[in-house]
């Protein structure tokens, strides 16, 4: 056919691209399980706790929203905490790989040099189909024994590494589309991330208005689960069913619309795509004409994303307030030991609201970091040729994301206020101590941006390793992760979050003023070094 | 004449690489000055440091009388930049580039803005990871020329453009220059430097090889001269001041040092000239010699790069 021409040499070519990417992606995938489900067998040690937890899990509708309990036993109780995070990066890691060497290959211009070759128009995204097929393959063996390996019967790990992996060959097929429906990577690979949200929230929604049996330990969906790939998966219910016919629907999905993607793409004239090109404005708004305008603008996308997501993440473990509060066992335990307090509620939205601290430190390194890439990518330059002083333009930065992570803690803080009000009551009260307690870990935030800004300063070349390792030992030295890692406390003293434990308790009044002290210096430091070095571009 | 760029020998060097080795240069207000050298001469550090991008290591640098690293927002209300390679913003449009660079230097006409944008055909509406190489570099042409500023520094700016949208950058420039502005432009297109400038730096390996106007730096060179006669020309390439004589009988084709035309000329005359045409050395023969030159003294000349 002349359509695939040349397909196996594009495999080779797509194998060699990313035999480090998907490598990588595959054993983070396994590792993460074989963690997780270790965690879940020495964390359930009797039949008893098996139970509770699997009760909790089954019968709490926020729960319901995430995982679908397939039954009583350590192995399904795995799948209900992991099986969605698992299904989600699979499908990320699909449709990336598919995009990358299809739509983002000839929006670069290198299957303009390829195709003047013997490579048929259909040839690229064949071969990125079978690399991500090939990927899914490897993969579900693999988090199968990651399962086997930690104690759990064959029969399950293999119907649970199965649906993980069938949902990641779905996603190959939905990316094949995307790739070809839109004529630039950014939007082939947009266009996938809002299936796969869409996905999850069916799924979701479907498992939320199902139920639980009569045993209290098996959940059941509602009818909108079987509409998305990802409610398949739960469907599939490993360890309690192993219902593999439901394969075949992820199969027959994927090769529909991987055919339909091909079939257009041997018709279409190179770089065209289904949706039209987006233009945008002729003229720059007036907020757009000053470096922070610049700064906003750039991260404004970003932003958003974090703002759908933290308040989301409020919103949904707001919900499950109420059964927590009756917990019993090593979970209670946990909680009111890192709270520091005997109030299970105090205690458990302490444990969120640090949490999403430390997201939202995450968004500020994401967004500061932005700065090295304009230096890298070569775009500050010109903006440095205009009238504005280097401490102007990163000031830009600086204020834009402390705004940022306001706004984002306010949000985390009102959904989560909102929910739990709605199960628990007083509702004004809550929304008080939580927007409190959320802007309390302002301070931490601002001292992770500050390092930024001080690494970028000195470290251009290094900015971005440092930046993130840095940010992952503050988060590891946390009260929500340090805990159990038997450190003395001056090291755990270290991390800036380890300093605010409201509303378990009051708010820390000397360490916000030492923080915010830090953070200045940092900036001011930053910027002293930022005016004297040059620009380093390589 | 006032100096708008007074380069003085500067020093730069990267980790292992010397990239400017005691480098001067003279703008002087109101030229259009080009600035020649093949790649890795060290064009786009210098201007990188008049920018006050990179840090001199030592030698003087001023730009409009103003020191580039110290007066960065004074000095860049008063000047406009295009890069070689011209990377934009993937998600805004060109328009919105242009009035962002434009603000950013302190404000730009609108109307030049709008008649700009007609002349280089751009379609503003458009996001940049949409543009093509040479539409990138329009945007940054519209955004430079928009602006009314005293000096404009240009490196390789037309090297994405179509010979259609290149008469209409020699245009600009031409009427920056009526207008009295100081242009910098750094070049490898040799017709256009020799279009359109008065004065004339060349670069090699991170020094000054050779300055002034172009008309005087075309003297202390070759004349190409072309002559056929009814004797045999046999004895000219024997003549002091000839080079590379091509003789076939009644015809000849050599190169004369210019302060050896006259008695080339006089021995001519002797051998009965039927036609006879001289052209003036083009850009590109001086510019190769300094290279081929270049080539051979290598060696002495950057001890340190040897090491």
């Amino acid at each position: 056919m002349n359509a695939l021409a040349g397909t196996r040499r594009m495999v080779r070519l797509a194998l060699r691209r990313d035999r480090f990417v998907l490598t990588f992606w595959v054993l983070s995938l396994t590792v993460f399980l074989a963690t997780t489900t270790h965690m879940s067998v020495t964390g359930l040690p009797t039949p008893r706790d098996v139970v509770t937890e699997t009760q909790f899990m089954a019968a709490n509708p926020g729960m319901r929203l995430m995982s679908l309990s397939a039954g009583a036993s350590v192995g399904a109780y795995a799948m209900s905490r992991s099986y969605l995070t698992l299904a989600i990066l699979a499908a990320v890691m699909s449709a990336l790989a598919v995009v990358r060497h299809t739509r983002q290959s000839e929006e670069r211009g290198r299957d303009e040099f390829l195709r003047a070759g013997v490579v048929g128009p259909s040839a690229s995204l064949a071969a990125a189909v079978t690399v991500a097929l090939g990927a899914n393959l490897v993969l579900a063996p693999l988090l199968s024994l990651a399962m086997i390996a930690n104690g759990q019967p064959v029969a399950g790990s293999f119907a649970a590494g199965a649906a993980i992996a069938a949902v990641g060959v779905a996603f190959t097929g939905v990316a094949a589309v995307a790739s070809q429906l839109s004529s630039t990577a950014r939007g082939a690979n947009g266009l996938a991330m809002a299936a796969l949200a869409v996905a999850f929230v069916v799924s979701g929604v479907g498992n939320m208005l199902g139920g639980v049996d009569k045993s209290g330990v098996v959940a059941f969906s509602a009818w909108p689960t079987w509409l998305s790939p990802i409610g398949w998966g739960f469907e599939m219910r490993p360890f309690g069913g192993d219902r593999w016919w439901l394969l075949a629907l992820s199969g027959a999905f994927a090769a529909v619309l991987v055919a339909a993607a091909g079939s257009y793409a041997a018709r279409r004239d190179l770089g065209r795509g289904v949706l039209p090109v987006q233009t945008g404005r002729a003229q720059a708004s007036r907020g757009l004409l000053r470096p922070i305008g610049l700064a906003w603008r750039l991260q404004r996308s970003t932003f958003l994303a974090w703002l759908v997501g933290l308040l989301g993440f409020g919103l949904i473990f707001g919900s499950v307030t109420d059964s927590v509060t009756t917990a019993e066992g090593s979970m209670r335990e946990w909680y009111l030991k890192m709270g520091g307090t005997s109030d299970m509620l105090d205690a458990f939205i302490t444990s969120f609201v640090e949490m999403a601290g430390m997201m939202v430190a995450i968004y500020a390194v994401q967004v500061l970091l932005r700065m090295r890439e304009e230096e890298v990518r070569g775009r500050l330059e010109p903006v440095l040729a205009g009238a504005v002083t280097r401490p102007r333009w990163v000031m830009g930065y600086i204020v834009t994301v402390a705004l940022g992570a306001v706004v984002l803690l306010v949000a985390f803080a009102a959904g989560l206020a909102l929910t739990a009000g709605l199960v628990m009551g007083d509702t004004t009260g809550l929304l008080r101590d939580v927007t409190g307690a959320a802007l309390a870990q302002l301070p931490a935030v601002l001292v992770v941006a500050a390092a930024v800004v001080a690494v970028f300063a000195l470290l251009p070349r290094r900015a971005t390793t440092v930046s993130w390792l840095l940010l992952a030992a503050f988060v590891l030295l946390s009260p929500v992760f340090g805990l159990s890692l038997g450190l003395p406390q001056w090291v755990l003293d270290l991390s800036p979050f380890a300093y605010q434990k409201a509303p378990a308790q009051a708010i820390g009044v000397v360490s916000i003023g030492v923080l915010l002290a830090i953070a200045v210096a940092l900036v001011a430091a930053g910027l002293a070094t930022f005016r004297r070095r040059d620009l380093v571009t390589g | 004449m006032t100096k708008a760029i007074a380069v003085d020998g500067l020093v730069k060097s990267f980790a292992k690489t010397l990239a400017l080795d005691h480098l001067d240069l003279a703008v002087g207000a109101g030229e259009v000055h080009g600035y020649l050298g093949p790649n890795g001469a060290g064009k786009t550090t210098t201007l990188r440091i008049l920018l006050g991008l990179l840090h001199k290591d030592d030698g003087g640098a001023s730009v409009l009388g103003l020191d580039p690293w110290r007066d960065v927002a004074a000095l860049h209300r008063r000047l406009a930049f295009v890069p070689g390679d011209v990377s934009l913003w993937p998600n805004l449009t060109g328009g919105e580039v242009i009035d962002l660079l434009g603000a950013l230097r302190g404000g730009l006409d609108r109307s030049r803005r709008a008649s700009l944008i007609e002349r280089f055909q751009l379609d503003p509406t458009k996001k940049c990871r949409a543009y093509s190489k040479g539409n990138r570099q329009k945007v940054a042409l519209v955004a430079a020329f928009a602006s009314d500023v005293e000096l404009y520094l240009l490196d390789e700016p037309t090297s994405g453009l179509d010979p259609l949208m290149m008469s209409v950058f020699q245009d600009v420039v031409r009427e920056a220059h009526v207008a009295g502005r100081t242009v910098l432009l750094s070049s490898h297109i040799l017709s256009e430097v020799e279009a359109l400038c008065d004065h004339l730096t060349i670069i090699r390996a991170g020094r000054t090889a050779d300055s002034g106007p172009l008309e005087e730096l075309r003297h202390l060179t070759r004349t190409t001269v072309v002559v056929e006669t009814a004797e045999p020309t046999e004895g000219l390439a024997k003549l002091p001041g000839v080079h590379d004589a091509s003789i076939n009988s009644t015809r000849a084709e050599l190169s004369v040092d210019d302060d050896e035309l006259n008695h080339v000329l006089e021995h001519l005359v002797t051998l009965d000239v039927r036609a006879l045409t001289t052209s003036p050395p083009t850009l590109e023969e001086l510019f190769l010699r300094h290279y081929k030159d270049a080539a051979v003294d290598e060696p002495q000349a950057r001890p340190e790069e040897t090491a």
